[in-house]
């Protein structure tokens, strides 16, 4: 009988080699004259362990990572294919992984279980049970469960879904959208980009209830360029789930409609903001609307659109199948449910972490992340993106949820969360989020547009020590007319960082003799 | 080991170009669908598409030229046959990125947005790829990398190098 083996195809595991640990693996295999299946599964997202070899054995799956290409042999001498655990490699039982069995997987109960693309894997774990059910309900019964589970929007702006998905199904009947929002442009955020690559059918299910719970029966994913993998997957799960009557025009046969289509960005950060993808989506450059009118009563040409984020729709099939309620059983005041925490940057267990609201990100950074990757102390976090403040220790402590975070000017965003070690330069950090500003601006404000430009200027003359005082005043103005008059959080929120750093690190805005002033431009 | 080979550029023609272009026109928001799929054809967006473009969406000339510039991902210019995105956001940051961009400038004898004369590589920033638990990312064509450093940078343009030749 064939060994199964698990090698997974999610761009972080390629990124370190994993279609090379299989080859390896197909090759010492033969050698050994063992027949194996190598399943090439989605990620946990113990990007840690990646590349991460399965072994199925009568007690349940072995795990053994990180694994580099040359370490095949060795471990298949120390009988990896009968699933023995000798090898310093080997982790024991994947369930039992500490940093896997602590969390609460809900929206990622799936993930690295399954081949992505594989139907079967996917309703034998609860799959499209969501679908069933909303094709049971009432429209409006389907509004009111994704209400009462209390989810709020997880691409940033922390808006209830239930009140969103209420706003569209209200509007008179006619032409309606749902856009998935799959530009996850935050520096430090790949829990999209998992869902996308490794539970693609989750995210189709989703977006198929919205539809059927709105109105509307034509949906769109504005994906971002820079996910050419995850463009494959996509392409290839909406063909496979119109084949099985999961999309299409009778959908499971119901004689109800919902038609999906990837979009593609194109490198526009400020297209993750709502309405610029709107106008994206319509063929234009990507500025953004005022608003009102809000999307959900006009929004994609017009018409009454629903703009969720990837996560905010992937979290909809557990709440259809097991209940607004079961949902809302998670976490900590007005945010409920699980947050996609995404440990990155310098950082030594990076990976998802799906809790639910109420950790703390000291207990994230050190308890999963187990500090940094560089072994040097910790200094600061960046939470929330590019236009999330760097947060200082003092800060650390602060259990996760939107309120608590907000009151001390924190973001939770789309859950990232870049740890920085102590060889950090916060000017230039804080410099490096006026430069983004001013790349990514769409342009249709001068607070944000000149005002980013003007900060990078600001800040290069406070680094190389010109009229300290003067220059300091200055920043702060420029940085609460950003605030104040801009159009959206792009450049209402660039600010954030920026005032962190002069807050918490007012000693890296001062000259340093080793580093000149300024990064690169682009 | 396969790199992705260079996107397999057509020479584009007038023939070619309208074939896309009515391949894309009547689709709702037609333009970036349109956009890419010249791109993704020819390599990017002759000089010759945008009168063309214009008028099968109704647009001026001067829109056209708008949204294409509007869009970092858009070139106007051939690239070289790789080109190599280096991410330059802050998850990548915190581990060494801004020493690998100058590394990577400094090897290749590039400023962002440069092609060597050879037309083998060609640089671009990147504003994360997703991969940032385990940076510094890259992408070369579509294939990303982590963990980049300047000595694998150099062994990887050097494959790079070499496999050029028999990619043809
Ligand atoms: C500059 C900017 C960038 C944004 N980028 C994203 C993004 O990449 N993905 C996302 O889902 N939301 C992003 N948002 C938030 C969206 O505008 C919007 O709130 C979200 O798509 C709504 O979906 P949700 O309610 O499910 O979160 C961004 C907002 C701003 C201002
Ligand atoms: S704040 Fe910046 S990105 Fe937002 S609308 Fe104004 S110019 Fe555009
Ligand atoms: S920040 Fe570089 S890959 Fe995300």
């Amino acid at each position: 009988m064939a060994v199964t083996l698990y090698v997974p195809r999610d761009t972080t595991a390629l990124a370190l080699g994993a279609d090379r640990v299989v080859a390896r693996l197909e090759r010492g295999a033969r050698a050994r004259n063992v027949e194996v299946d190598i399943v090439r599964n989605g990620s946990r997202g113990l990007f840690y362990l990646e590349p991460l070899i399965e072994v199925a054995t009568p007690e349940g799956r072995v795990a053994y990572g990180p694994v580099t290409p040359t370490q095949v042999e060795s471990l298949l001498d120390a009988g990896l294919l009968e699933g023995r655990q000798d090898h310093p490699l080997a982790l024991g039982l994947t369930e039992e992984i500490a940093y896997l069995k602590r969390q609460q997987r809900l929206t990622f109960s799936r993930i690295g279980l399954t081949d992505p693309l594989s139907i079967e894997d996917y309703t034998s774990l609860r799959g499209f049970k969501g679908l069933e059910r909303a094709l049971a309900l009432e429209t409006q019964a389907v509004v009111d469960e994704v209400t009462a589970s209390g989810l709020r929007g997880r691409g940033g702006a922390a808006f209830p879904t239930g009140i969103k998905w209420q706003t569209v199904h209200d509007q008179p009947a006619g032409q309606k959208y749902v856009v998935c929002n799959a530009d996850e442009g935050d520096s430090g955020t790949f829990a999209d980009r998992l869902v996308m690559e490794c539970d693609p059918f989750l995210l189709i299910e989703g977006m198929t209830i919205a539809g059927l719970a709105a109105g509307a029966d034509q949906g769109y994913l504005y994906l971002r360029s820079e996910y050419p993998l995850a463009h494959a997957v996509l392409d290839e799960a909406i063909a496979r789930a119109v084949a099985a009557g999961y999309l299409g025009d009778n959908i499971l046969g119901s004689g109800r409609a919902f038609h999906l289509e990837v979009r593609l960005g194109a490198g526009a950060y400020i297209c993750g903001e709502e309405t610029s993808l709107l106008e994206s989506l319509e063929g234009k450059r990507g500025l953004v609307r005022a608003k009102p009118p809000l999307p959900a009563i006009e929004g994609l040409f017009g018409r009454p659109t629903v703009v969720n984020n990837v996560l905010s729709l992937a979290a909809v099939p557990f709440i259809l199948d097991q209940g607004g309620q079961a949902y809302a059983d998670y976490g900590l005041g007005r945010s409920r449910g699980t947050l996609a925490i995404q440990l990155a940057g310098n950082v030594k267990r990076g990976g998802l972490v799906e809790l639910a609201f109420g950790t703390s990100l000291r207990e994230l950074m050190e308890g999963f992340g187990g500090g940094t990757r560089s072994g040097r102390p910790l200094k600061a976090v960046q939470v929330g993106g590019p236009l999330g403040a760097y947060l200082p220790e003092s800060q650390w402590d602060q259990p996760i949820d939107y309120e608590g975070f907000a009151a001390f000017g924190g973001v939770v965003g789309h859950g990232g969360v870049v740890m920085f070690d102590d060889s950090v330069d916060m000017g230039e950090q804080a410099r490096f989020a006026m430069e983004f500003c001013s790349v990514e601006s769409c342009g249709k404000c001068t607070p944000c547009r000149i005002g980013a430009v003007r900060g990078v200027e600001v800040i290069d003359r406070l680094r190389a020590g010109e009229s300290r005082d003067k220059n300091l005043a200055l920043l702060t103005d420029l940085c609460d007319t950003m605030v104040d008059g801009s159009l959206c959080a792009m450049g209402g929120m660039t600010p954030f960082p920026v005032q962190s750093v002069m807050q918490h690190f007012p000693d890296d805005l001062t000259p340093r003799q080793a580093v000149t002033a300024g990064g690169t431009t682009c | 080991m396969s790199h992705s080979a260079s996107p397999v550029a057509d020479a584009w023609t007038p023939a070619a170009l309208q074939a896309v272009i009515d391949a894309h026109r009547t689709r709702p928001g037609a333009m970036l669908p349109l956009l890419h799929a010249i791109q993704a054809r020819f390599g990017f967006i002759p000089e010759e598409a945008v009168p063309r473009v214009a008028e099968a969406l109704r647009h001026t000339r001067a829109e056209v030229h708008g949204i294409i510039s509007f869009y970092h991902h858009f070139r106007t210019h051939p690239a070289g046959r790789s080109v190599i995105q280096i991410c330059r956001a802050e998850a990548c940051q915190s581990v060494g990125s801004r020493q690998l961009e100058a590394h990577a400038k400094q090897a290749l004898g590039l400023d962002y947005h440069q092609t060597t004369p050879d037309q083998e590589f060609t640089l671009e920033p990147v504003y994360c790829l997703g991969n940032c638990a385990c940076g510094p990312s890259i992408r070369v064509n579509d294939e990303i990398h982590g963990r980049m450093t300047p000595e694998q940078f150099d062994a990887l343009t050097d494959e790079l190098s070499a496999t050029v030749v028999e990619v043809k």
